[in-house]
This record gives C-alpha cells, structure tokens and sequence, in this order.
C-alpha cells in the first residue's frame, strides 16, 4: 500500500474525535516497548499532556540507551534562493520581491571554507525550487567542490526523480531532508496555490524516489503552525514509520521546525506552544525509538538547551539562512527565516559539553573514500 | 466471544498446537489431544523399520484434527520439499511444518534454507508454517516468500528452557502480520501463557507434555495456560511503570515560562 | 535383480511387482507412502508397478513428531 493510500485511513475528522474521546491510559501506554499507531496518537492528545514529565523520563532513558550522549552538528548552507513556488508561509516565494541570489562555484568554495573553520564536518545544502538557476548538474558541481570539505552532505532541495537523486548520490550526497510542510491535503493546496509543488502527492513520494535510489539518510517532518498540530505530528510519525518499514536500511530522523518569523509576513494559523513541541517530541521518541530527532536553530538557545536530555540526536549550529551569509556580512539578500538561536559553533559546543553530551562533528566516513 | 485464530482459511478455536514426539506410547496421544483441547497436532514421516510392526500413528489422532506434518530429517530446501510433496500425497491435508536442520549440534533451524523451500511450497499450495531462529529480516522473507504463518524458536528444540528469545520474538509480534507461533523451548505452562500473553498467536508444545510423568494431565494444563494466557492478552495487561518516579523533573522548564 | 529398499540393497527374483514386494516384506496392508526412484506411486499403482534392477525404494510412514 502507498503511503498516500495509508494516509486515506486517517481522516482528519474521525482523528479528532480521537483525540478527545479515547479512553485509553496514558499510563499504560508510555512504558510499553511498541506502540501502535492509535497508542502513538493518544500520546498527541490532549488527556496525554498531564503526564509530560513520564513521558520525558521514559523518553531520556530510550534516547540513551539507543544513542548514548551524543548529538550531532551540522549546518545549512543556502546555495540559491531563486524559486518558482509560491508557499505562502515562506520568504522565498516566488512572488515576494527581493533580491535574489545564487553563490558560484568559487563562492561555495569560499562558503566551504569559511564554515569549515568551524570544525563542522555535516553540511546540508539548500535551494529554492528552481530548475533553472538550481539544475541538478549544478548542485552536483557544488556537491563536488563541497565533498573537499565535508564528509556527510545532505541536501534540502527541491523533490527529484530517482535518477536524478542516485545522480546526486554519486557525486557523494549521502542525506535528504524534505519536509511535506502539511500532511493535510485542503490545507496543502491552500498554502501552495501555484507552481510543482502544488503537487501533493508528487512531493509525499519523495523520500521513497530517494530510498530507491540508495540515499543513506532521510529527515522528515511537517512545518508546525500551518494546521493542527496534533494531527500533522502523527501523520508525519504514520510517514516514518511506513518510510521504516519499506526501506529498513534507511536511517531515518524528523524534525518539528516551527514557523518562524520571514519576509513574507505570513502568520501561522495554529501557533504550536514550547509545551506543545515538547508533547510532540516526546510522543514521537516512544512510538520510534530509534528514529533521529533533529532541533534546528529555529530554536532559541535556551529551549535547546532543555529539549537536549528529551531525545535529541541532531542539532544545527552556526545557521545562517541568507545565500552567501558565510563570506558576506553585509548581504542585502534576507533569510529564508529568522534564526532563533544565534550562538557560535563552539558556544553550542560548550553548552552541550555542559549538560554532559558530546558534540559530534564526524559522524561517519563513507567506505568508498579508502579505497 | 468469538476469538478464533485463521490460519490458510482454516479457523481454530485453540491456540495450543500439540507435537506427537516423544510419547511414551502411541495410545497416550488421543488422551492428551482430548485433554490439552489442541486442533493443530504434528506428525513426522521416517522410514518404515521392517524390523517392527507398523503402527499407523494417524489412527491415534481425533477426527477433526488438522495434521500437520513436518519435514524433520530435512538438512536443505530440496530435501524438505520432497518430504512436503510425500507428506500430501499420503493424503493428510496441504499444511506443512517446515523444519530444516543443518546443525546437528544444537538442532538450529537454518533459516535461509527455510526460506527457498516455503517460496517453492507456497507457490504449490501448500499451508506453510515455517520453523525459525526469530531473526526479523528472515521472517519478513518468509512472509514475501508466502508462509501462512511463522514459527520462531522459544529456545532450542527439547531444551524445555522457556522463553529465552522473549525479546526477539516481541519484535516479530510487533513486526510480522502473519500469526506469529512460539515453537520449540517451551517448558512449562506458565511460559505458554506468557508467550500468548505477549501477543503469539498460538504455541507449539511437544516435550514438555511428552516427556511429563502424567502426559495426559500435563496436556490439560497447558490447555488452560493458553486459554489464560489468551484471555489476559484480550483484556489488556496493567501498565507496568517503568520510573517510579521522576528524580530530576526533565519538564519542569516548561512550567516557569 | 538389486533393489536398495531405505537405503539398503537387496536380492529379488525377478518378476516383481510392488504390492508383491510388499507381502514378501510382510508389509501388505500397512499405511504407508512408497517413493519409486523419488517420484511418488499411488497405492491404486501398487498392483502394476513392476520392478526392475537397481530401483530404489523409499517406504515411508507417518510417526510421533514435533
């Protein structure tokens, strides 16, 4: 069955009524090693809210002894800021007017290595949706110049097909992020009014295009604000377990980016609360224990700081969001987003040494490169 | 309450499957079938010894009972396929226990070689229910491969151990849609009932009953145990609090903004 | 003529069927399945099935198992 296929067994409707009328125990649940998809979503509602704290000590306990004290760095680079689409919530729409940017091949190398000097050795590259600017053929350029530098990359672009991916992977990406932004289709279109991304299906397949075609890691999730967030968290935890279950070799992770303020000036119509975020993290480490949980620098530094012990496994440090923010201070160009969590590489560094985890720069090295 | 457990369309109202192994005589089985209220009952086949007298053990079986042959004596695929094709030929049904064995040290079922012969007995027809070291990826084989069901070691075969794979084969519960059924390692009833009680479908008992100084009433026990253990599954088990309580509260920041 | 019956050969006079393999084996009327050169006979065959040197013969019969 395709995801698309699964996710029609969940309406919205009869989800809700759910999430308000289950009778099921929260704290029978919480302890158990599997949970199913209805125990997951219990856990999203409401009645689970009181019982925050046990779900975060069996969530810590989970964390470590799945991933022990470690939380890996890495951090964005913007390649180009040129797209087509038109999502309302984000301030590289199509049709905000701004000053648009795309680094050369010399200005990622400069971008390369300017972040290197921070010792970070993850990088994930991200474009708006533009086939003109942003080709596949020159991400692979990038790739290349970038591989120099960095063991891992992942990219945060715009959804592939299957061979342009396994295109990609050759030239050494081993990551993909991609967000559905909304799992609630009506929601979807609304927000998506005009160009590919309007596609909703075309977009939810994605990770799977990526999986065949040998991607080594796949970052999930939903953009929080843009519809209930109850129900976007357990579709998007419904998308990784599928995703789990069909590529078991995949090594997977989520992320709960919030909305965050933007040039474009879109206000989210379902703020999600620090408490809430936290319900949602929490739920999502004991339906999947050994899923990654990713906390950008969407993220103040202080919540980052507590949310560490709750499960996360991933943290981005030294964000800039702007297209060249590495090697031109004094860009005209705007962000995709603010940053919340302005701290240097080595300032989160210390912090996380701080609570008694270890900073990862190298998570791994790719065995083709001994050879 | 209707709870009956389907297996290749056949419906049976007991979840304990009862190996005929090890008896100390053929006239103690209908006994302990009667008794232990099993449906499902194995069966091996072996060369006739010309030296004594055949006895037709399926004689010794209730009607009504679904005979399970197994293919025991099979060291690969091929071998265990041939036996298959005997088994149903002989005229008992179209289930088939798939045994393979290429350790004779420990009596380990080889599971790839299971998996090439469910593939080619599935595709003849046959009800497959293969018998396995409890490894996830192997099950998820068979399950593509065909099976009706899989059968995951408890511990190894006529050990009498328990529960020794419990963590794995809660995996394969949680993992596998096919009825997941205990076989092998089981040695007491309380240990059938903690495996139903975990979510197997059924469990395989052979010499636990077999080799007990009453057969009759050993079988009879684990009849209940099942039925116990089944009825506590249904009801749902108590939460067992993992903390007691939370040391260092980790929400607390939550509260003071 | 040599038949290996269960694995093991032995001396027949020719001519033989299988039914009459059975009763010189006082075998006749057992339950059992015969695998002749590993293809399986039907008991209805018994009757015609002659042997001939060098076949080999599986007797086979279902036994207490787990």
């Amino acid at each position: 069955m395709s995801f698309y296929e699964l996710l029609k067994k969940y309406e919205p409707a009869e989800l809700q009524n759910y999430l308000n009328n289950s009778s099921s125990q929260i704290e029978k649940i919480i302890p158990k090693l599997t949970l199913t998809e209805l125990e997951f979503l219990t856990l999203l509602s409401p009645k689970a809210t009181p019982f925050l704290e046990l779900m975060a000590q069996n969530a810590y306990l989970l964390s470590l002894h799945h991933f022990g004290r470690n939380i890996l760095l890495y951090t964005p680079l913007y390649l180009a800021d040129y797209c087509v689409n038109q999502c309302v919530y984000c301030g590289f729409n199509t049709t905000n007017q701004r000053k648009r940017r795309q680094l050369t091949l010399e200005e990622v190398r400069a971008e390369a290595a300017a972040i290197s000097q921070t010792g970070l050795k993850h990088l994930l590259i991200l474009t708006g949706e533009s086939r003109k600017h942003s080709s596949v053929d020159y991400i692979r350029d990038c790739v290349k110049i970038l591989k120099e530098y960095f063991t891992s990359i992942s990219i945060e672009i715009y959804p592939l097909e299957t061979d342009e991916y396994a295109k990609l992977i050759e030239s050494g990406v081993d990551g993909l992020t991609i967000y559905q932004e909304v799992y609630h289709q009506p929601t979807y279109l609304e927000l998506h009014p005009a160009g590919p991304k309007r596609d909703y299906r075309y977009r939810l397949e994605t990770p799977e295009r990526a999986a065949q075609a040998g991607i080594r890691t796949i970052n999930i999730g939903a953009l929080l604000g843009l519809a209930d967030w109850r129900t976007e968290a357990f579709y998007t935890g419904l998308h990784a377990q599928y995703l789990l279950n069909k590529f078991p070799e995949i090594e997977l992770s989520l992320s709960f980016p919030r909305m965050r303020p933007h040039s474009g000036g879109y206000e989210p119509t379902s703020p999600v609360s620090d408490q809430a975020l936290v319900q949602i993290m929490l739920a999502m480490r004991l339906f999947l224990p050994r899923a990654g949980i990713t906390i950008s620098t969407r993220e103040s530094a202080t919540f980052r700081n507590h949310l560490l012990k709750l499960g996360v496994t991933k943290m981005s440090a030294g964000s800039s969001t702007v297209v060249g923010g590495h090697i031109d201070d004094n860009s005209e160009n705007t962000g995709q987003f603010e940053i919340a969590d302005q701290r240097s590489v080595a300032e989160i560094q210390a912090a996380i040494i701080k609570q008694g985890y270890k900073p990862i720069f190298k998570d791994w090295h790719p065995l083709e490169d001994f050879s | 309450m209707e709870d009956q457990l389907i297996i290749g369309g056949t419906k049976l109202n007991s979840r304990l499957f009862l190996g005929t192994g090890k008896f100390a005589s053929y006239e103690q089985i209908p006994a302990a079938v009667a008794a232990s209220g099993a449906q499902v009952v194995t069966v091996a086949l072996r060369r006739v010894d010309f030296e004594t007298p055949g006895e037709n053990m399926l004689e010794y079986l209730p009607e009504g009972t679904v005979i399970m042959p197994n293919t025991s004596g099979a060291r690969n695929a091929a071998e265990a396929v041939r036996i298959a094709r005997i088994a149903r030929e002989s005229g008992c049904g179209n289930w088939i226990k798939i045994e393979v064995i290429s350790d004779q040290k420990y009596l380990l079922p080889d599971n790839q070689e299971t998996i090439e012969a469910t593939k080619i007995l599935a595709a003849e027809g046959f009800i497959v229910l293969p018998y396995m070291c409890p490894d996830l990826m192997a099950a998820k084989r068979m399950v593509e491969a065909g099976a009706a069901a899989i059968m995951p070691l408890g511990a190894p075969i006529g050990t009498n151990r328990g529960l020794k794979t419990e963590e794995l084969i809660k995996i394969l519960i949680a993992e596998i849609e096919l009825p997941v059924i205990v076989d092998a390692g089981i040695g007491r009833p309380s240990e059938a009932a903690t495996a139903i009680e975990l979510g197997a479908a059924a469990v395989l008992v052979n010499t636990a009953v077999a080799t007990a100084d009453q057969p009759v009433l050993m079988a009879e026990a684990f009849g209940e145990a099942v039925r116990a253990g089944r009825k506590a599954f249904l009801a749902g088990l108590g939460g067992t609090q993992t903390f007691a309580s939370a040391s260092s509260p980790l929400t607390g920041f939550l509260r003071s903004e | 003529m040599e038949l290996i019956i269960n694995g093991v050969p032995n001396e027949f006079a020719e001519p033989l069927t299988l039914q009459e393999l059975l009763i010189l084996k006082n075998l006749a009327g057992q339950p059992m399945v015969i695998e002749l050169n590993q293809t399986i006979i039907k008991r209805e065959l018994w009757n015609d099935t002659k042997l001939k040197n060098g076949d080999q013969l599986e007797l086979l019969r279902f036994v207490g198992g787990g």
